[in-house]
C-alpha cells in the first residue's frame, strides 16, 4: 500500500451499501471497507468473489476422513490385529463414529487456520486502525488514489448523497 | 426494490438502540469494577470448587474405593455427572450452529453465552471419565499413538474409545467456533481501552482485527462451516455417549432408540440450563432489553419440544419392554418404576414429564419465576434420568444373589457438588472479563423489526 487513501465516514449501513454501490458503478476501485459488524449484502455490492474456503474446508475434512479410515485400518488388520468378540480385523462400521469425528476436527481446525492465514491474522498483530470507531458505530469505505481518483473531491460529491460524515486523505494507515 | 421490513417482526432488540449503545451496554460489567454480588458469587462458587479437589484429591491417592461402587454398579455417580455435563453442553452448539442454520436471528442475544455454558459444561464432563480411570495420570494411554508397549494401539472397536475422540473434537471446535465469534469484539473492547493493559490483552487476543470487510467476507463463510460441521457433531457426540450403553448387553441400556433419545434429552437439559442462567444473568448484568421475554419465550418452546421428544422416548422404551417379551427387559424396568429406586424413577417422570407441560401456557412461558423454577425442576430430573438409567439397570443383575443397593459417599457427592463450583467459577469469569453478548451479532439485528421509513435511507436497502 504505497499510495495514499482517500476515506468516507459513514454511519449506516444502508448508506455505507448505497455508497459502495454508486462508487462502484462511477467506475472507482475500492480498496476496502471497514465495517463494525458484517453487513448484509456488502460483500455483494463492493463485488466481492464468493470465497474459495468452502473448498479448503472440504479438503481438510476429506483428509481428516482418510487419515481416520487408514490409521485405523493399518492399526485393527495390518500392525496389530486383535481379536475382538470374533469379529474381521477390518470392521468398517466400527470406524465411522472416529472416522466422523475426525473429519469434522480436520475440516473445522483446518478452515480455521487457513482463513487466518489467509486474512493475516494472528495473536497479537498490531492493527492498522483506518478510524477509531470502525469497531463500534462507523462504517468507512477506502479508495486507493490513482488515475481515476486524485483527489477527495471527487468522490465527496458523490457520497455526500448517502449522508457521509466526513471524507479526508490519508496519506499512509496507521 | 423491497423493504425487508415488516410492521409484524418485533424488534429482537428493545430499547431502540444505536450502535455505539449496543458497545457501551455490552463492555459496561467489564469496564466498571464487580459488584458485591459477583464477589459473593464468586467466593460460594470458588468454595465449593475448592472442596470439590479436596475430593478429587483424596480420591487420586486413595483410590476409587472411596467410591460406593461395587461389584455389581461398576457405574454410577460419576457416569452419571458425565453424561448430565455433556448433555448441558449440548444447548449452546444448538443455539450457536442450528439455529444459525435455521436463520433464527434471536440467538445472537445469547449465543455467546451459551456457547460459553458448553464449553464450561464439557470441561465439567471430562473430568469424571479421566478421574474413573483411577490412575488419571495415564489418561494418554487412550490415545491411538506408537508406543513401547508394542505398539499397543487402543481398541478402534469400543465406544469408550469413540467417546474420546468425539468429546474431545466437540471441545476444540466448540472453543474454536466460540472464540472466532469472538474476535470482533476483541477488537472492538481494544479501540476502547483506557489503560495500556487492556490494550494489550486486547490486543493479543483480537489477532489485529480492523473490520475489514474482505475478512468479514472470509470470516462469514468460516462462520457457516463451523455451523455446518457442529451441526453434525453435537448429534453426533451424544449418539456416541449413548452408545457407552447401547452396544453393551445389558437389559434397560441395550436399545437402538437411545441415540436420538440422549440428544433430545441433552438439548432438554441444556436449554434448561440456559434459561436457570439467563435469567439471572439479564438481571444482574442488566441486559434486559437484549435478552427479552421474547427470547425467554422462545426457549421454553424448544424446551417443550425436547421435553415431548424425551417423554415419548420413556413410553417407547416401557412399551418396548413389553412388547420385546424380554422377561429380563421387562424386569428391568418394572423394576426401575416400582423397584426400590422407584422415587429416583418418579423425580424423573415428574421433573420431565409433568412439570414441563406447564410451558404449554404462554402466561407461565412468559413469567420468569415460573420458568425459572421449572427450568431449575428439569435440571434436576435430568440429572436423575442418567442415574435412574445407570444405576437401576444395573443394580439387580442376572444373578440375584449379587442384587445390592448403590449409595453415593459422601466423596462422591463433594465432587458432583464440586464441578458445579467449576462452571459457576468459570462462568462468573467469563461474565466479567468476556463480552457476555456477541456485540457484532447482536449490531447485525438491531434494524430487525424496526419501524420502516424512519430514515430516509432505509428504503435503499434491498434484498
Amino acid at each position: 500500500m504505497d499510495r495514499p487513501l482517500i476515506i468516507g465516514v459513514f454511519t449506516n449501513e444502508h448508506d455505507i451499501v448505497g455508497a459502495v454501490k454508486e462508487t462502484r458503478a462511477s467506475g472507482y476501485n475500492i480498496y476496502d471497507v471497514y465495517t463494525p459488524y458484517a453487513v448484509h449484502g456488502l460483500d455483494e455490492a463492493m463485488g466481492l468473489k464468493p470465497s474459495r474456503l468452502t473448498y479448503v474446508c472440504f479438503l481438510f475434512a476429506l483428509l481428516g476422513l482418510a487419515t481416520a479410515i487408514v490409521t485405523q485400518f493399518w492399526i485393527g488388520s495390518i500392525d496389530w490385529p486383535l481379536n475382538v468378540g470374533g469379529k474381521p480385523f477390518n470392521s468398517l462400521p466400527a470406524y465411522l463414529p472416529v472416522a466422523f469425528e475426525l473429519t469434522v476436527l480436520f475440516g473445522g481446525l483446518g478452515v480455521v487456520f487457513v482463513m487466518l492465514f489467509r486474512s493475516k491474522l494472528f495473536p497479537g498483530k498490531k492493527e492498522r486502525s483506518i478510524h477509531p470507531r470502525v469497531t463500534d458505530d462507523r462504517f468507512v469505505l477506502v479508495l486507493e488514489v490513482s488515475d481515476a481518483v486524485t483527489d477527495e473531491n471527487i468522490v465527496r460529491s458523490l457520497w455526500e448523497n448517502y449522508s457521509v460524515e466526513e471524507v479526508s486523505r490519508m496519506e499512509e494507515m496507521a | 426494490m423491497s423493504l425487508r421490513f415488516s410492521v409484524l417482526r418485533k424488534p429482537l432488540i428493545h430499547g431502540d438502540k444505536s450502535l455505539a449503545q449496543v458497545t457501551d451496554d455490552v463492555a459496561r460489567p467489564l469496564e466498571t469494577g464487580p459488584t458485591t454480588l459477583w464477589w459473593s458469587a464468586f467466593i460460594i462458587s470458588v468454595a465449593v470448587l475448592i472442596l470439590g479437589v479436596v475430593a478429587v484429591t483424596y480420591e487420586i491417592m486413595t483410590g476409587i474405593g472411596t467410591w460406593g461402587l461395587n461389584k455389581t454398579v461398576g457405574w454410577a455417580f460419576d457416569i452419571t455427572n458425565f453424561v448430565f455435563w455433556v448433555g448441558i453442553g449440548h444447548a449452546g452448539t444448538l443455539i450457536s450452529a442450528i439455529l444459525f442454520l435455521f436463520r433464527q436471528r434471536w440467538r445472537t442475544s445469547i449465543n455467546r453465552s451459551a456457547e460459553a455454558m458448553t464449553i464450561f459444561a464439557v470441561m465439567c464432563a471430562g473430568i469424571f471419565p479421566l478421574i474413573h480411570l483411577g490412575r488419571p495420570w495415564l489418561f494418554f494411554w487412550i490415545a491411538p499413538y506408537p508406543n513401547l508397549r508394542g505398539s499397543l494401539w487402543v481398541n478402534f472397536r469400543s465406544p469408550l474409545l469413540w467417546d474420546f475422540f468425539a468429546i474431545s473434537t466437540y471441545f476444540t471446535i466448540s472453543l474454536v467456533f466460540w472464540y472466532i465469534g469472538l474476535i470482533p469484539d476483541m477488537a472492538t473492547l481494544r479501540d476502547r481501552a483506557t489503560t495500556k493493559i487492556k490494550k494489550v490483552v486486547y490486543r493479543l487476543m483480537s489477532f489485529g482485527w480492523t473490520g475489514s470487510m474482505r475478512t468479514w467476507h472470509r470470516y462469514e463463510v468460516v462462520y457457516l462451516l463451523l455451523a455446518a460441521l457442529a451441526t453434525p457433531l453435537v448429534l453426533s457426540v451424544h449418539s456416541i455417549v449413548s452408545m457407552d450403553f447401547a452396544t453393551s448387553v445389558i437389559p434397560g441400556w441395550h436399545s437402538t432408540i437411545f441415540p436420538p433419545y440422549f440428544v433430545a434429552g441433552a438439548v432438554f437439559s441444556g436449554f434448561a440450563m440456559v434459561l436457570t442462567l439467563m435469567i439471572i444473568a439479564r438481571k444482574v448484568l442488566r441486559y434486559e432489553e437484549y435478552i427479552t421475554i421474547d427470547h425467554i419465550e422462545k426457549m421454553c418452546k424448544i424446551v417443550l419440544v425436547t421435553g415431548g421428544i424425551v417423554a415419548l422416548s420413556y413410553g417407547i422404551e416401557m412399551f418396548m419392554a413389553w412388547y420385546s417379551v424380554n422377561e429380563y427387559e421387562r424386569f428391568v424396568f418394572l423394576n426401575r418404576a416400582l423397584g426400590p429406586y422407584a422415587w429416583a424413577f418418579w423425580i424423573m417422570v415428574a421433573c420431565n414429564v409433568a412439570i414441563p407441560q406447564l410451558l404449554w401456557i404462554k402466561k407461565l412461558r412468559r413469567s420468569l419465576v415460573t420458568v425459572f423454577i421449572i427450568s431449575i425442576f428439569i435440571n434436576i430430573g435430568m440429572w436423575f434420568e442418567r442415574f435412574v438409567i445407570i444405576v437401576t439397570s444395573l443394580h439387580r443383575d442376572f444373578l440375584p444373589s449379587s442384587w445390592v443397593m448403590y449409595k453415593p459417599t459422601i466423596i462422591e457427592i463433594a465432587t458432583l457438588a464440586g464441578s458445579f463450583g467449576l462452571f459457576f467459577t468459570l462462568f462468573l469469569l467469563f461474565a466479567r472479563f468476556i463480552p457476555f453478548i456477541a456485540i457484532g451479532e447482536v449490531k447485525g439485528v438491531l434494524n430487525y423489526g424496526r419501524n420502516a421509513g424512519k430514515s430516509v435511507s432505509l428504503s435503499t436497502k434491498t434484498d
